[in-house]
């Protein structure tokens, strides 16, 4: 099968067409340079993203306090993960680095605090 | 009237990194005045990744980007007043603010940092007709909403404007169980970054309409559709593609304007391409001893080019309070040919012939172009560029020897070369 993506490596933004047909052998053209090809196979073998979000804190100074995973994370993981986030309470203090879901759907990154919420 | 050596306006990202330039170079009587409850500014809200690449060479998300700063503010013992709105700076360098723990208090400076960030753009200034009912919000308003206290502000989105802020907030909402059904943007392109397009809508289908806007809003208490239509060469709407897409809720995200008002009431003169100050290489405005740096004096697209302006403009300030006379000969930089502005605005005709960075935007998408500094129109420096956009600030460096050039020249010029528009 055939399809368009674009480059996100540089602000060339090369528009690719990608044939993925044979998997072990997969096409990119559009591509400047040779960073938008491994772009492509990536995008198509294991795409990963960062996901951000933000959970309840009981007894902080503020009421919500932000997450991100440690590294990026399957890309089909993206809304199982955020369903996990919506069952955590967090309890004041939290700080930057605190884990706040361990081992997400068993992918082995964890959700960990990005801001430091101090005890009222 | 207490008297104080250094006033800092605001305590975002510029303000942090120019207390602490202050201090490494010297200063002691520094104090940080910040209308909010905590430190950190617009980055609070922005817990997205994607800051500090140049900075510390690893993405952290806005809130760890604001906490390296704060704790080298906090470890320097740097003063600091929380909910402290300053409500006047005056030419004399008066700065009056209100706060509900000191009441109104004015403070006599020896040098003010303005750095008091931009605002985005409200409905008033972009003109839709119909109801005024609930359901519109900035795009700021709404990431402030969701982020900070939890608050989900519709079910039902259709996004005004591709920058980044409208880009980013497209997928907050999807993730908080949202729907976006659109992205309308009136240009032909994204001033957001590709990133962006592919990470925030891309990878949910949210469609992205280019030569699109908003001309109506339908509802009456609440907002229940909006109609887009395509425009066109001179962006007006074409009447006969006019559609209604059913939505609970409308954000703008239709650009941010640097918030001048304490500049205006110090006799700051402003520029009219960037909404901010015009600033000499010291950041230092026509007021002696007022500095501008970050989204007040020019929006930026990155977080860790506003941490290094502002370190020059604490440095500076410092120069100037040690006293350090400011130049009062000066060359207007001219940005020609497809460069909308550059910052600084002004060089200094004196002898001090130092390393510069010089940041500028483009006026529209130029492919295959080089970025020129003309000194009596000969060029000094050129840098070749594959693509140039409007949502991407240019930034070049200059040595010194290039700097005593420019400095000792009459005219001095930022331009494209060999442009050819997309
Ligand atoms: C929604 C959004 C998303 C962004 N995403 C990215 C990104 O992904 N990557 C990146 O690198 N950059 C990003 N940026 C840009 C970056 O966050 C900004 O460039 C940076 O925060 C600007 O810093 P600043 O200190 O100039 O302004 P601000 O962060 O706005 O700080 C200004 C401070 O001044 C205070 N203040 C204002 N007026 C007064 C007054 N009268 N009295 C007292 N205090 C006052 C305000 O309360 C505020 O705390 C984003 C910006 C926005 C708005
Ligand atoms: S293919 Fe190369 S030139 Fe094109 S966007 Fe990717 S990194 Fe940039």
């Amino acid at each position: 099968m055939s399809r368009e993506m674009i480059c996100i490596n540089c602000p060339m933004g090369c528009r690719l067409t990608v044939d993925d047909t044979d998997k072990s052998n997969i096409k990119v053209q559009g591509n400047t340079c040779p960073r938008g090809v491994t772009y492509a196979v990536n995008e198509i073998t294991s795409p990963k993203r960062m996901v951000t979000g933000s959970v309840k804190v009981d007894g902080g100074t503020i009421p919500m306090v932000s997450v991100k995973t440690r590294e990026a994370i399957p890309k089909g993981l993206i809304f199982d993960s955020l369903e996990l986030l919506k069952t955590v309470t967090l309890k004041a203090p939290v700080h930057i680095g605190d884990v706040v879901v361990a081992d997400i759907g068993g992918c082995g990154v964890d959700f960990i605090a990005t801001k430091n919420v101090e005890a009222v | 009237m207490r008297n104080i050596n250094l006033v800092i306006v605001g305590g975002g990202p510029a303000g942090l990194a120019a207390a602490k330039a202050a201090y490494d170079a010297g200063e002691r009587d520094i104090l940080i005045l910040e209308r909010e409850a905590e430190l950190g500014g617009i980055l609070n809200q922005c817990i997205h990744n994607g800051f500090g690449l140049h900075t510390f060479k690893e993405e952290l998300t806005g809130p760890e980007y604001a906490a390296r700063y704060i704790t080298e503010v906090i470890n320097r013992n740097i003063c600091y007043k929380l909910n402290a709105t300053v409500i006047d700076v005056s030419n004399s360098k008066v700065v009056t603010y209100v706060s509900a723990e000191d009441g109104l208090v004015q403070l006599q400076a020896k040098a003010i940092i303005l750095a008091c960030g931009c605002r985005e753009r409200p409905r008033g200034a972009i003109n839709i007709a119909g109801m005024r009912g609930a359901g519109v919000f900035s795009a700021g308003t709404a990431q402030k909403l969701v982020n900070i206290d939890g608050y989900l502000p519709g079910k039902e989105v259709v996004i005004l404007g591709s920058g980044d802020i409208g880009l980013i907030m497209a997928r907050r909402m999807t993730f908080e169980g949202a729907h976006v059904s659109a992205v309308v943007e009136l240009m032909p392109y994204s001033s957001g970054l590709n990133r962006n397009i592919v990470q925030c809508l891309n990878d949910f289908d949210i469609p992205l309409y280019f030569s699109h806007t908003v001309v109506d809003i339908k509802g009456k208490d609440r907002v229940e559709g909006v109609v887009i239509a395509q425009v066109d060469e001179k962006l007006q709407p074409i009447k006969s593609t006019e559609r209604l897409i059913p939505c609970d809720t409308l954000l703008l995200s239709v650009g941010l304007l640097p918030e001048n008002e304490l500049a205006k009431n110090a006799e700051v003169q402003l520029s009219n391409t960037t909404g901010g100050a015009v600033v000499d290489e010291n950041l230092m405005t026509n007021v002696d001893g007022v500095f501008e740096c970050g989204n007040v004096l020019h929006v930026h697209d990155l977080v860790d080019f506003v941490s290094a302006e502002s370190e020059n403009a604490g440095k500076c300030a410092v120069d100037y309070i040690n006293g350090i006379a400011p130049c009062r000969d000066k060359t207007v930089i001219s940005c020609t040919n497809g460069v909308r502005y550059c910052v600084p605005t002004v060089l200094n005709r004196d002898e001090h012939y130092a390393p510069q960075s010089f940041k500028m935007r483009v006026a529209n998408v130029f492919k295959k172009v080089e970025l020129a500094v003309l000194a009596d129109g000969v060029k000094i420096y050129g840098r070749k560029r594959p693509v140039v956009a409007p949502g991407e600030m240019e930034n070049i460096t200059l040595t010194a020897e290039q700097m005593q050039t420019l400095k000792q020249a009459k005219t001095v010029e930022i331009t494209l070369i060999k442009g050819e528009v997309k």
